[in-house]
This record gives C-alpha cells, sequence and structure tokens, in this order.
C-alpha cells in the first residue's frame, strides 16, 4: 500500500482541438492540504470537473487507495468519498439550513411505500454539525438565504465530509469572500485535514492558500508546473510562477520605466 | 483548538443577538408562502358576508355552489403549483381537460368500451401526455413555457379533429346512463353526505324543495377530490424527500443536479401530474354533465397558474405551496360564483382577477427579497 490516499496520475483532458489539459499529476496523503493554484483559464475547473467525475480523462489514470478507479458519472466520484464543492455551492438560498443540508439524501423514516422524510433528525444532525463548527443555527428551517457567504461555505464544505467525503475538492471558497469570512472558512478547511481528510483547494488568492496548504501545485494553461512543497518555496516564488505573477513583474518594470521617463521630463 | 472555537463561538453569540432583533414572529409568519391567499380568502369571505350575506350565498346550496366551483379549480391548481415549485409552467392544462373528456366519452358511446375502461384509458393517455411534456423539456432543455404551449394547440387541435372525424359534431353526450353501476364512476360522480344533509332537511335546517327533499344533495364529488389532493400535496411537500427534490428542482437545477437530485425524473412526474390532475377535472365534469365537449377547459391552465401565483408560488420555481394555491382557488371560486349575488356586474370578474394577480405577484416579489436577503 502505498503512502497516498488519492493519485491522479498524468491526467488530459481535450476538448476537441483543444488541451484543455495535459500531463497533470497530483497526490494527496491523508490530512494533507494540496492548493491548486492557476490563474483564470489555467484549466482549473476541467481540473475539478474531472476529479468530481463530470468529464471523463482522456489521459491518465485515478487511484483511489491503491485502487484504479474510472468514473461514469459524479456519483460515482461522491460514492467512493471525492465530496466536490462548487464555486456555487449547490445550495438553494430559498430553502432551510436543513433542507439544503440533506439535498438529494435526505433521512427517512417509516413503512415502504409510505415513507417519510426524517425532518426532526435531520434538523437536529444539521444543527449538530453547523454547531461543530462555531455556527450557531437557532433554527435550522430558516432559510440559506438569510446565511452569511462564509457561513453559506461552511454548510456546504460540512455537508460533503456528513456525506463520507475522504477527499474534499474545494473550488475557489474563498474568493467571493471578505477577510474575516475568509478566515473563518481557511479555519474550517484546516480542521477538516486534522482530522484525516485529503483536501485540494483551488484557488488564484495565494494569500489564502499560502497559510494553510501544505504543498502547491501551479496550473498555467493547461500543463503542472510542479508540485511543491511549502518548506521548498516562497510565496512570492509561487506568486510569480502563476500567469498573473510573470505578467505583473512585467508590468512592475515598465512602470518603473515610466516613471523614470517621466520624472527625466 | 479550544481556542479557535472560543473565538468562533463568541462570533456567532453576536450573529445570534442580531437574528434576534431581525426575526419578529410577524416576520416568520410573513415567510409562510400561503399567508397571502389565507388572508385573502378571509377578505373575499367578510366582503361577500357584508355585501351578499342575505341573498342565499350563504345557503347550504350556494355554499356548495361556490365550493364546487373553487373545487374544479382547485384541483388543477394543486398540480400546476407542485409543477411551478418544481420550476416549470404546464399551458396544456385545459387542453389535456378538453382531450381527457373525448378519451373518455368516444370509447364510451362510440366503441361500445365499459366506462371504467375509458377512464383507465384517459388516465394512461394523460400520463403518455405529460410524460411526453416533461421528456420535451428535460432533454431539450427548451422553457417549458414554449413546450406546453405547443401541447396546447395540438391537444385541442386533436380534441376537435378527432371528434369531428368519429362523430360529426363537437359533442358527445350520452354518458348518464352509463354511470350507474360502473365499477369506477362512482369515484367522480357521487355525492357524498347525502344521510346529514336529508338530516338537515328534516329539521328544516336548510333550504328543501316543494317535495320536501333537501335542495342541495351532498357534498359533490369534486370537494372531496379537492379535499383529498390538497392534503397528499401538502404531505409529499412536507413530509417526503421527494417533496424536497421538488423544492430543490426548481430552486436550483445545477445545484440540486450536483448533489445527486434525479431533477429529469422530478420534473417528468410533476407534468404527469398536471396531466393526470387535468383527467379527473375532466372525469369529474364530464359524468356531472353527462357529454364530452372538445371546448372544455379552454383557458384553464391560466386560471389554475393564476391560483397558483396567488397561493404564493413563484414563477421563478422553488418556492410555494399546495395549501396555498388551495386557497388561490377558493378565492376566484367565490367570487366567480358571489359576484352573482351582488349587483356587481359579472364582467367586473376578470378584471378582479388579474388585480389579484398582480397584487400577488408584487407581494410575492417583495417576500422572495425578504427570505434570500444575507444579512
Amino acid at each position: 500500500m502505498s503512502d497516498y490516499l488519492v493519485q491522479f496520475n498524468n491526467i488530459s483532458k481535450f476538448f476537441g482541438k483543444v488541451i484543455a489539459l495535459k500531463d497533470v499529476t497530483m497526490r494527496l496523503k491523508k490530512g494533507e492540504i494540496m492548493c491548486l493554484l492557476g490563474d483564470n483559464g489555467a484549466g482549473k475547473s476541467t481540473l475539478i470537473k474531472t476529479l468530481a467525475g463530470v468529464h471523463k480523462p482522456d489521459e491518465g489514470e485515478i487511484i483511489f487507495e491503491d485502487n484504479k478507479i474510472v468514473f461514469d458519472s459524479p456519483k460515482d466520484a461522491l460514492d467512493i468519498g471525492i465530496g466536490t464543492v462548487y464555486q456555487d455551492l449547490a445550495l438553494v438560498p430559498l430553502m432551510s439550513v436543513t433542507r439544503n443540508f440533506f439535498m438529494g439524501r435526505e433521512p427517512q423514516k417509516g413503512i415502504p411505500f409510505l415513507k417519510t422524510f426524517d425532518v426532526e433528525k435531520a434538523n437536529k444532525i444539521a444543527a449538530d454539525r453547523m454547531g461543530q463548527i462555531g455556527i450557531d443555527v437557532r433554527d435550522p428551517s430558516q432559510a440559506v438565504g438569510t446565511m452569511s457567504g462564509g457561513e453559506r461555505q461552511c454548510l456546504a464544505i460540512s455537508r460533503a465530509i456528513y456525506f463520507g467525503a475522504k477527499v474534499l475538492v474545494l473550488d475557489e471558497p474563498t474568493s467571493a469572500l471578505g477577510v474575516h469570512q475568509a478566515s473563518m472558512v481557511l479555519k474550517y478547511i484546516v480542521k477538516a485535514a486534522s482530522e484525516g481528510l485529503a483536501v485540494i483547494l483551488i484557488t488564484h488568492n495565494v494569500h489564502h492558500a499560502y497559510p494553510v496548504g501544505n504543498s502547491f501545485t501551479v496550473l498555467n494553461r493547461g500543463k503542472s508546473m510542479g508540485t511543491f512543497q511549502k518548506k521548498d518555496i516562497s510565496r512570492e516564488k509561487l506568486l510569480s510562477m502563476m500567469a498573473g505573477g510573470e505578467e505583473l513583474d512585467k508590468l512592475e518594470v515598465e512602470l518603473q520605466e515610466m516613471d523614470r521617463i517621466h520624472n527625466k521630463n | 483548538m479550544s481556542l479557535k472555537s472560543k473565538s468562533i463561538s463568541s462570533k456567532s453569540n453576536l450573529n445570534e443577538d442580531e437574528r434576534l432583533k431581525k426575526i419578529s414572529p410577524l416576520r416568520v409568519l410573513l415567510n409562510r408562502p400561503e399567508l397571502g391567499a389565507l388572508g385573502g380568502s378571509i377578505l373575499v369571505f367578510i366582503f361577500f358576508g357584508i355585501v351578499a350575506g342575505d341573498t342565499g350565498m350563504f345557503s347550504a346550496y350556494g355554499m356548495l355552489n361556490f365550493l364546487d366551483v373553487s373545487a374544479n379549480l382547485g384541483i388543477i391548481a394543486i398540480a400546476a403549483a407542485m409543477l411551478m415549485i418544481g420550476g416549470e409552467f404546464d399551458l396544456s392544462i385545459g387542453s389535456m381537460i378538453g382531450f381527457a373528456g373525448i378519451c373518455i366519452a368516444i370509447p364510451a358511446i362510440y366503441w361500445g368500451w365499459p366506462l371504467w375502461m375509458s377512464i383507465v384509458f384517459a388516465f394512461a393517455m394523460a400520463v403518455l401526455v405529460g410524460y411526453f411534456n416533461g421528456i420535451m423539456v428535460v432533454k431539450t432543455g427548451l422553457p417549458s413555457f414554449i413546450v406546453t404551449l405547443a401541447m396546447l394547440f395540438i391537444l385541442r387541435g386533436l380534441t376537435l379533429a378527432i371528434t369531428r372525424l368519429i362523430t360529426g359534431r363537437t359533442q358527445v353526450p350520452g354518458l348518464r346512463v352509463l354511470i350507474e353501476d360502473d365499477p369506477l364512476a362512482w369515484l367522480f360522480a357521487t355525492d357524498t353526505f347525502k344521510w346529514l344533509f336529508t338530516w338537515l332537511g328534516s329539521l328544516k335546517l336548510i333550504e328543501l324543495r316543494t317535495d320536501g327533499t333537501p335542495l342541495a344533495t351532498g357534498i359533490p364529488p369534486s370537494v372531496i377530490w379537492f379535499i383529498a389532493l390538497t392534503l397528499f400535496a401538502t404531505w409529499i411537500l412536507m413530509k417526503t424527500r421527494y417533496g424536497n427534490w421538488i423544492f430543490a428542482s426548481g430552486g436550483d437545477k445545477v445545484g440540486a443536479t450536483n448533489v445527486g437530485v434525479p431533477v429529469g425524473r422530478v420534473k417528468i412526474s410533476l407534468f404527469i401530474g398536471t396531466a393526470v390532475a387535468s383527467t379527473i377535472f375532466a372525469c369529474i365534469q364530464v359524468l356531472d354533465a353527462g357529454s364530452a365537449d372538445t371546448m372544455r377547459g379552454t383557458l384553464k391552465e391560466l386560471e389554475a397558474i393564476a391560483a397558483a401565483v396567488v397561493g404564493g408560488c413563484l414563477l421563478t420555481g422553488g418556492y410555494g405551496s399546495a395549501i396555498g394555491a388551495a386557497f388561490g382557488a377558493i378565492i376566484f371560486g367565490t367570487v366567480s360564483m358571489g359576484i352573482f349575488y351582488t349587483d356587481v356586474d359579472t364582467d367586473w370578474f376578470k378584471v378582479f382577477l388579474g388585480a389579484m394577480m398582480l397584487i400577488a405577484v408584487v407581494f410575492n416579489n417583495y417576500i422572495r427579497k425578504k427570505v434570500t436577503e444575507s444579512k
């Protein structure tokens, strides 16, 4: 048995003539947070969808707990324990916390053919789980629309964990959040990893990724630029490795040049 | 770790205080989708109680009269509401009523089928039509507005063409004699609680005919169906897994799919639901009148949607209630009948219907904003 909980080896994905992903490799151990960094258009979304079973990789293999796996649908990925939290969170604002938490997987009670949705049990579990992350849901029948962005993100993550995720794939969990809300979500991610989950954190924000990540994979134009352990790479280096970094360096030089010319005149 | 959770929980205490201030019991009540329709119904009853209290509108006979109209509309409004909560429309409800009517009448009268068999046939056709509507919407991703609008024309055209082809007319009479002893027809054609009305009549508590029998003979089947369907739909929506799937499918199709809700199957089943409800409506009316008419049910789809909207359903899906739609139907039924008992010209009914809908939509829109507002 290898050290890794899950391995994505040499994943490639093509859409017609477009190479969306080429030879991307990621390996995660239990309790590891890997940050997947990349600018817009780097192929992050395609990679997530491949991990989540929405797309089938054209090349490469997925190995989960030493077994080679082929996903036919997102449900397959869920069933083996890869829980994906998309940017839109798959939450319905008009529905209650409980109804969202158990959406698609409602606990039931009663006799066959007359089974009912066990609302009391669901309410209790939802309130419990939210309480564990420090979000006090006084009334689990309140609409999700009344919660803050950070709370919604935590609800979606908490739901994925409750339903048996061993690998958590988080798509830009902090991008739409303020500093305070983002730190609340990041704290929760660290806590989840400390309980033995492997986390893939997709982001373009190095400042959010660097404090929580154990390793970093940088994606640029569909190719992996390598995976780095935290001790081997600095925040600045990471930043400049993303396409945005280089661009910004160039921009800085240009601006200095302009400044110089301006001062001369 | 303890430090961390402490800091978070102190924050949540703060939130709790904010929430305590924000949510008053009134707001909780306001957030219920059926509130508007319930309030509307009470207002309508108060209004007619004052204007037409002494005209016989609220006699047993008068009440059964407007309850019957409300119940008929309610049967289709509830199915329409469930479909709307699931995020879709069905404009073919009215045409389906006409189509189901001739599906019962032509086999029974012209082909010599037993009545129960033609009723089963009509329901089978309804399932097919609903399934077709559903699969078209789900597979093509086209708006249900367009797909079912097409079905509105197709079904009405089929109804007319087939009826005229087979019978040479647009009406098929002669069903009444077949009802007796039929093992199925009584479900749609029996007045219930007759003993109660006979008893009340014998006590001279309700109006009597000249021969001494009560004017109102029993609760019409539509009312029983209406009550049963309201309870059934509410149970499904509030108490079952499938109900949660309906809300989820209408609230966010993509999100629901991502967490494993079979959105396509839910929507198809809801389309079958509206077609079957139209057929129940058709059975009751055709057996009551003893004849099928190709134009039966015209414009009923819009009335059903109007009742659902007044009942608190959002046009965008994901929110609403069956009880609300039931009260919506009661409002329309009561006003459409009640207006005969007042001095007001009946032409004004449509004005009322439109105004009521506008108010409901504005009100619903406001509620949705309140509910989805993040703090």
